[in-house]
């Protein structure tokens, strides 16, 4: 069935596979903002204990759902993989070096003799929550923004010189890129996201009132900077000179207000953002204005998954550029010539993607996605059908 | 960075090596534990007995502390095929990263869910769908084996694809052969049978302790009768496909093979080195020589050809050719790499040019020249950097083998005293099997040097050399990753050591 699509529809379609992923991510990472949040909504032993076992039931479809999106991304569009993580190679090693040590603490925090001891564990955590958030906002912020790196296939022939067929431009190898303000907006902004969605998931998950009450209090204040920070974010985005590709003869050229344009030019895509940002305010304002904020978690995290799907399909769709090349040396701002040589190493879903056939069989094996979610859906009731007490902590088998 | 820098190379190789040999330590004990956990509860649904609960839920904490540093050690890897062999990436990434996604879509998330309900759902499912839950999380780990061994597989013997010169890479054309690669499925059989020892090496072993010290008997002697059946099983099928591994290997990657055996010259009727030592290397010749060694007849040209007068090329034979056995020297081989190289750039040229007449001509060189492709890296180097390290592979070979013909004898003989009711008896028996839980370690990271030292400098077998797939960054970074991973697995390892050993020393009755 799906020999019959044409090149150009499955390379939309796997981005919007690698979007939804993407976007799922997001709002998974809600296990990683409640991690930042045991010290200052668990103020007992006890309390923490509760925190943490009702992430850590969630804790391995967060890291599944990022190796995965890896490996999606791979298997979609290998030149992404190829360049950006061989390129900004401090980046993505320290988000995943933020990941290593989360594995282990969930299991070990409580065990005695656990070497470390379990403030150690819990400051991984904390790592994990703040870092790898912060680092993963900045590095899809870059998707808009751009990077300085080149690419010439021809390097495969040097023999007895360099071969690397990519070039990442200064030493820091992606940490330059975290430090742009606008990455760092977005970057602080899934932070907050993040956060709140921790508070929300606490909610829905937690009974014990005293937890409920700090969680409100908090969820104020990490609201009101997530929206700072986004909102900031997103109107200079729409204001940015943006990616476009000629798609004639494709050239990458800077074109303006091109994530506005791509919004009004695809109102599908602008209808879900919308929709998204709506789920989101509203998921935060239902704890905040009444007493029950149980299911608020689905508000905010549909909202969490439409925004970022939208947010991604615009830097894809629409022939935008969606890793772009450009040098951010000011050396090279004024040189028209230079900078245009960079923007035509950006990456685009045509000139990126895999083969053909090999977008085909991922078809195939795309179509087992709504499989997967239909168990994980069903596992997460069985699971969370009871809100976690304090007499589960004391009980049960298996306590982290 | 204009030059190749070696520097660069070898650190990254040595980081991989690193990781994914600290990944390789808890893996294998996942793939078997998960099931024998899986058989215990099956028996404790089916008996209702209390003590099979006790059993399974003994296992299974040891299996939760197991895991959660396999996954931790698990993230980095597949990450690292672009952080630091972002040329592979590319060159290949148009077939290796499909086994890689299914991996995830359809092993990692069943494993992960159902974890989850294995861990926590002793009170909120029923046993039934607890059950099925282990079982799953059994397959999913199985599963999650299958696609990345297939990867691996794939990049010792490269199939079901073709190279683009348009987009200068490798192209699938063909899923099935990338799936049902000779080297795939048998890799994917052998290294998941040895899971499967090493599961039963590490329960027996643990089991033994406690009949040593005359603590929980019932519970060790039915976690041995569980674990030496199952081991015993395992071993023999262990061993069908490590032979069968053998003949692949003969034929499709000869140099590991010969290295293996330390096989300079080639010869018919080729006698099997049982084992042996190497003296110094003789700086004539290049060769490692034997200072002493035990050879059976006849065998080696049997395991590899089921002939024992068939030909085994030696590594003489392999680098500087044996036109009676039609075997292309190494020279010629880069000569054709070379051409295939340059034709590539002349086809972008002539592209780039309009000339369509030029490309096709240059298509064609490529196309006739293109499967010694990787060779043409080698030109004007040292062609000794094509052999791989000999007393390694060697010695990793052997060990690995007569290890894993103790294994087979220790589980016979745990299932056959425990069958006459006198295996607590047998102490000298049970301290061997307490000794033989980090024999089963050393078998497993032996088993993988052979397999990945043996096929240096290969990356992807005859088209891509190491030095030609690396990332292009500075080696400082990968010396501060290389440290920065070796002191974080390090500390997490004594980690996981000092909380395993505490968790047996509390039992199964308190667990």
């Amino acid at each position: 069935m799906f020999e019959a699509l044409s090149y150009s529809f499955l390379q939309h379609y796997w981005w919007a596979i690698v979007s939804l992923l993407g976007a799922l991510l997001v709002f998974l990472l809600f296990v990683q903002g409640g991690q930042t949040l045991i010290f200052s909504i668990g103020k007992t032993e006890l309390e923490r204990t509760m925190l943490i076992n009702t992430l850590g039931r969630k804790w391995e479809f967060t890291f599944t759902t990022l190796v995965t999106f890896g490996g999606a991304f791979f298997a979609s569009f290998p030149l992404f993989y190829s360049t950006s993580f061989g390129g900004a190679y401090w980046v993505w090693i320290l988000i995943l070096f933020a990941f290593i040590v989360q594995a282990v603490s969930y299991e070990y925090r409580t065990k005695p003799n656990n070497f470390l001891g379990q403030r150690t564990y819990e400051y991984f955590l904390y790592f994990n929550g703040a870092i790898g958030t912060i680092l993963l906002g900045a590095a899809v912020s870059t998707f808009f923004t751009g990077s300085a790196f080149t690419i010439d296939k021809m390097n495969l022939t040097n023999i007895g010189s360099n071969p690397a067929i990519s070039y990442w431009v200064g030493p820091a190898h992606g940490l330059e890129a975290a430090l742009v303000i606008q990455n760092l907006a977005l970057g602080l902004a899934v932070f907050f996201l993040s956060r709140v969605l921790g508070l929300l998931y606490f909610f829905n998950t937690i009974d014990k009132d005293v937890i409920v009450e700090r969680s409100r209090k908090s969820l104020l204040i990490n609201s009101a900077l997530f929206l700072v920070f986004f909102l900031f974010w997103l109107i200079r985005l729409l204001f940015l000179d943006g990616f476009a590709v000629n798609p004639e003869t494709n050239v990458v050229f800077l074109e303006p207000y091109k994530y506005l344009h791509n919004f009004l030019q695809m109102p599908i895509v602008l209808i879900i953002l919308l929709l998204g940002v709506v789920g989101v305010l509203y998921g935060i304002a239902m704890p905040l204005l009444k007493k029950d904020g149980t299911k608020s978690i689905w508000f905010a995290g549909t909202g969490t998954v439409l925004t970022v799907f939208a947010l991604l399909l615009n830097a894809g769709y629409n022939n935008t550029a969606f890793y772009p090349s450009y040098p951010w040396d000011k050396a090279v701002i004024d040189n028209t010539e230079a900078i245009n040589a960079f923007m035509q190493s950006s990456l685009t879903i045509e000139n990126s993607s895999s083969s053909q056939f090999t977008l085909i069989v991922m078809s195939y094996v795309s179509l087992l996605v709504p499989f997967v979610l239909a168990y994980v859906f069903y596992a997460w009731r069985a699971i969370n059908n009871k809100k976690i007490t304090e007499d589960e902590m004391e009980g049960s088998s298996h306590v982290y | 960075m204009d030059g190749l820098d070696l520097a660069l190379v070898n650190w990254s190789r040595a980081q991989f090596a690193l990781t994914v040999m600290y990944h390789w330590i808890f893996v294998p004990l996942t793939l078997g534990l998960a099931f024998i956990i899986a058989f215990m509860e099956t028996l404790y649904v089916r008996t209702g007995k209390d003590e099979w609960k006790t059993t399974t839920q003994f296992w299974m904490k040891l299996f939760g502390i197991n895991f959660a540093i396999g996954v931790a050690t698990g993230i980095i890897l597949e990450f690292e095929f672009g952080t630091n062999w972002s040329n592979y990436s590319w060159f290949v990434g148009d077939i290796f990263g499909a086994p890689l996604a299914i991996e995830g879509i359809m092993a990692f998330f069943m494993e992960s869910t159902f974890i989850a309900v294995m861990f926590f759902g002793w009170d909120k499912v029923s046993k039934k769908f607890h059950l099925w839950s282990t079982w799953l999380t059994a397959f999913g780990a199985n599963l999650s084996a299958l696609w990345i061994l297939v990867a691996n597989g794939w990049m010792q013997l490269p199939a079901g694809m073709s190279f683009n010169p348009e987009t200068a890479r490798n192209e699938m054309e063909n899923f099935w052969e990338v799936l049902f690669s000779p080297v795939a499925i048998n890799k994917f059989l052998h290294t998941v049978s040895s899971g499967y020892v090493l599961a039963s090496l590490f329960v027996i072993g643990i089991s033994a302790w406690f009949l040593l010290k005359k603590r929980n008997q019932v519970f060790a002697r039915k976690s041995i009768v569980v674990a030496s059946l199952f081991g015993l099983i395992s071993s023999v099928y262990l061993i069908v496909t490590g032979d069968e591994s053998a003949r692949v290997m003969a034929k499709y990657q000869p140099m590991k093979f010969a290295a293996m055996e330390g096989l300079y010259d080639g010869k018919e009727g080729a006698p099997l080195v049982a084992m042996g030592f190497f003296g110094k290397k003789s700086a004539e010749s290049q060769r490692e020589e034997f200072a002493v060694k035990l050879e059976i007849p006849n065998f080696l040209s049997y395991m590899a050809f089921l002939d024992p007068n068939a030909f085994v090329p030696g590594i003489k034979d392999l680098v500087h050719g044996n036109p009676e056995r039609g075997l292309v020297p190494y020279e010629q081989r880069i000569a054709n790499g070379k051409i295939a190289i340059e034709a590539l750039a002349a086809y972008k040229n002539a592209k780039k040019a309009g000339d369509e007449a030029a490309a096709i001509e240059a298509e064609k060189v490529f196309r006739a020249n293109f499967k010694d492709f990787g060779y043409g890296y080698y030109y004007q180097r040292d062609i000794h950097e094509l052999i791989p390290h000999v007393p390694t592979t060697f010695y990793a070979f052997h060990t690995m083998v007569i290890l894993g013909g103790w294994f087979l004898l220790m589980f016979f003989l745990a299932l056959f005293f425990e069958y006459k009711n006198k295996l607590e008896n047998k102490r000298w028996l049970l301290w061997a099997m307490v000794w033989t839980i980090p024999l089963g370690f050393i078998a497993q990271q032996t088993g993988w040097i052979v397999a990945e030292v043996g096929r240096q400098p290969w990356v992807i077998q005859d088209l891509m050399p190491t030095i030609a797939a690396v990332s292009n960054i500075e080696v400082t970074n990968v010396q501060i990753t290389f440290w920065m991973f070796f002191i974080t697995f390090t500390f997490l390892l004594i980690a996981e050591f000092r909380i395993m050993f505490k968790q047996i020393d509390k039992g199964p009755s308190q667990a």
